[in-house]
């Protein structure tokens, strides 16, 4: 397990209380899960991906995520409707894991509102709520 | 401590029989003909499967080095938490290979198969005596299958009220497969969580029940381990808004022949005769999970169910509300042979004091470790009891590498990462079945690997070392799994 001060937390992204990062590319943001996120889980293992074309709500369930240990919930940062998803997860979970911020990355999603992703955490605030999880 | 469990001896290597295989062996005489030969129809005839030709010798000493790469707990204790391994009785074994048992067709018609009958009906009797409830069924293959018959139950009792209920209430310390089974009735599964001290607060269930809530899935004791004390109070909630109570009796080894399930508020129960009630498992050897139900679902339950005539059993498919039949045949009836012969040998005095003695144990293993291992609910627990692996954080190891290092101590691991509630869980059940030596060797066997961890936590990052196999890339095998011989 890596230690907070090891923990890669980008400033260009925003953050969920549930562990996802959100980055808003001009109007289509982009979703995966925390450096936080893919230590605590250990190697994942298989990624289970919406389709393209499905709505959810903020909060919503949206994928699951399999680790040697267990199978957790992906949920949306915002509400909307998914425009991509990354492929490349089928054959290579492990990307998840490398480059949780890269080519790691889970869905791309068209936000209901654009504005709904200011309401995520910064990576300083994100870095205060983990320390309180210690 | 005196001498190791685990010692590494001499183990023999073992290729596929297809690799052993030398052409014209063969481990059997054919009988001679005595019959006239016949030509075989068209569509039957073709080549055979690819079979390796073998002695007599080279199948015996196959699966016999097979067994011994294998740990069992006719070897070891085995204290896999929430799987109840407990030793398996031979005599169960004897029972069950009676001829009048082993050689039975399920096509006999009931008047030849009086004495399956009246077993079957034995036992349902005494599952019901046990847990308190008023009618049973032994048909589920195994758990899950009694949960998923359970939500049927219950669904096909709120549609006769002409009720259509979309919820099931489901606490984060029930069994995995609970919301599941839930979800395939059609039901949405409604998550609670449990308290700070592990059990469920009634607060939280009345928060949330109401009129579209058909019932509840509880597991009692939950798999931390807890009784959940607040048990007739939820009831009493569920019930006030209409809806039922399932309670999963996997953990049901804690309590047997102390509590009544029937009167402390559930309406539906499974039971694991595979797990409380001693027959083998595991390796995906066959379960049985009976279902026990109130009056009030008595009339859905599946068919054919067995009635008692006078001295005479019969079978009966007439009960139009039912919903229907769940398995081939009657269920596997090997188990249930196994457990109503546990339930016969061991009597209701002996049944209560495995219980007693479950529970001892697991509470005596907490207390000896909780200075070792953290223990985030350090409270009396039923008959397992969960640690983590915070104190050892520092050296960075992790739950599973101390359990890896308890093979080489001669242990089969516990269950880890289970609960997911608490985090690095490492979930241990001793059962009734274990010596106070047996218990107080592996007490000292997981103090040294925490010892150690302090020490020389390299040593612990390479463990087992001792195993025919060493510590196995688990990843690997879940990314690209190799199914083929």
């Amino acid at each position: 397990m890596k230690e907070l001060e090891e923990l890669f937390l980008p400033d260009d992204v925003q953050y969920t209380e549930t562990h996802e990062w959100a980055r808003d590319d001009s109007g289509s943001v982009t979703v995966g899960i925390t450096d936080y996120a893919q230590d605590q889980l250990g190697d994942i293992v298989f990624v289970e991906l919406p389709e393209v074309g499905d709505i959810f709500e903020e909060g919503e369930e949206f994928g699951t995520l399999e680790s040697v240990k267990a199978v957790s919930e992906i949920c949306m940062p915002v509400s909307g409707e998914i425009t991509a998803i990354n492929e490349l997860l089928e054959e290579a979970p492990e990307l998840v894991n490398q480059e949780p911020y890269n080519n790691g990355w889970i869905i791309k999603v068209k936000p209901d509102n654009p504005d709904e992703i200011n309401n995520l955490m910064t990576s300083e605030e994100y870095v205060e709520m983990l320390k309180g999880e210690e | 401590m005196k001498e190791l469990q685990g010692a590494s001896g001499l183990i023999l290597n073992e290729p596929l029989l297809w690799e052993k295989g030398k052409k014209g062996r063969c481990g059997f005489s054919m009988p001679r003909r005595d019959v006239v030969p016949s030509p075989v129809d068209e569509g039957l005839a073709g080549d055979g499967p690819d079979f390796p030709d073998l002695s007599e010798v080279d199948v015996v000493r196959h699966y016999t080095r097979l067994s011994q790469w294998n740990f069992g707990v006719d070897a070891g204790m085995y204290p896999l938490g929430s799987c109840t391994m407990k030793y398996n009785p031979k005599v169960n074994e004897r029972e069950a290979s009676l001829p009048g048992f082993a050689g039975a067709h399920p096509l006999l018609p009931p008047e030849l198969s009086q004495g399956a009958l009246e077993l079957m009906y034995r036992l349902e009797q005494y599952l019901a005596g046990i847990t308190g409830m008023d009618a049973v069924t032994l048909q589920p293959a195994a758990g899950a299958h009694g949960e998923l018959t359970g939500m049927l139950l219950i669904r096909a009792y709120h549609k006769n009220r002409g009720s259509h209920r979309s919820k099931i209430i489901v606490p984060d310390t029930a069994h995995g497969t609970n919301p599941a089974s839930a979800a395939l009735c059609g039901f949405h599964p409604v998550a609670v969580k449990s308290g700070e001290d592990g059990i469920i607060p009634a607060e939280a269930i009345a928060a949330i029940m109401d009129e579209d809530t058909a019932g509840i899935m509880i597991t009692n004791p939950n798999t931390l381990g807890l009784f959940e004390e607040n048990i007739r109070e939820i009831g009493e909630i569920v019930h006030s808004k209409g809806g039922l109570v399932y309670g999963d009796g996997a953990n049901m080894n804690a309590v047997m022949g102390i509590v009544q399930m029937g009167k402390i508020g559930f309406d539906v129960m499974h039971l694991n005769l595979h797990k409380t009630f001693s027959t083998p498992h595991g390796g995906g050897g066959p379960g049985s999970g009976p279902v026990c139900v109130k009056d009030i679902l008595k009339p859905f339950l599946p068919v054919p169910r067995i009635i008692k005539e006078g001295d005479k059993y019969t079978l009966s498919g007439d009960f139009p509300e039912s919903i229907g039949k769940l398995q081939a045949f009657y269920g596997n009836f090997g188990v249930m042979i196994k457990a109503c012969s546990y339930i016969m040998s061991m009597g209701s005095e002996g049944l209560k004091r495995a219980s007693q003695l479950a529970v001892l144990n697991a509470n005596y293993i907490k207390e000896n470790l909780k200075d070792s291992l953290y223990l985030p609910y350090d409270r009396p627990c039923m008959h397992e009891c969960v640690f983590s692996d915070k104190f050892q954080e520092g050296e960075k190891i992790t739950t599973l590498d101390m359990a890896k290092c308890l093979m080489d101590y001669g242990f089969h691991p516990p269950t880890i990462y289970f609960p997911l509630v608490v985090h690095g869980a490492m979930m241990i059940e001793p059962t009734e079945t274990e010596s106070k030596e047996d218990i107080d060797h592996f007490i000292a066997a997981l103090k040294a690997i925490v010892a150690e961890a302090g020490k020389d936590p390299d040593l612990l990052k390479r463990a087992p070392t001792r195993p025919k196999l060493r510590r196995l890339d688990e990843t690997a095998a879940a990314r690209k799994p190799c199914l083929a011989g």
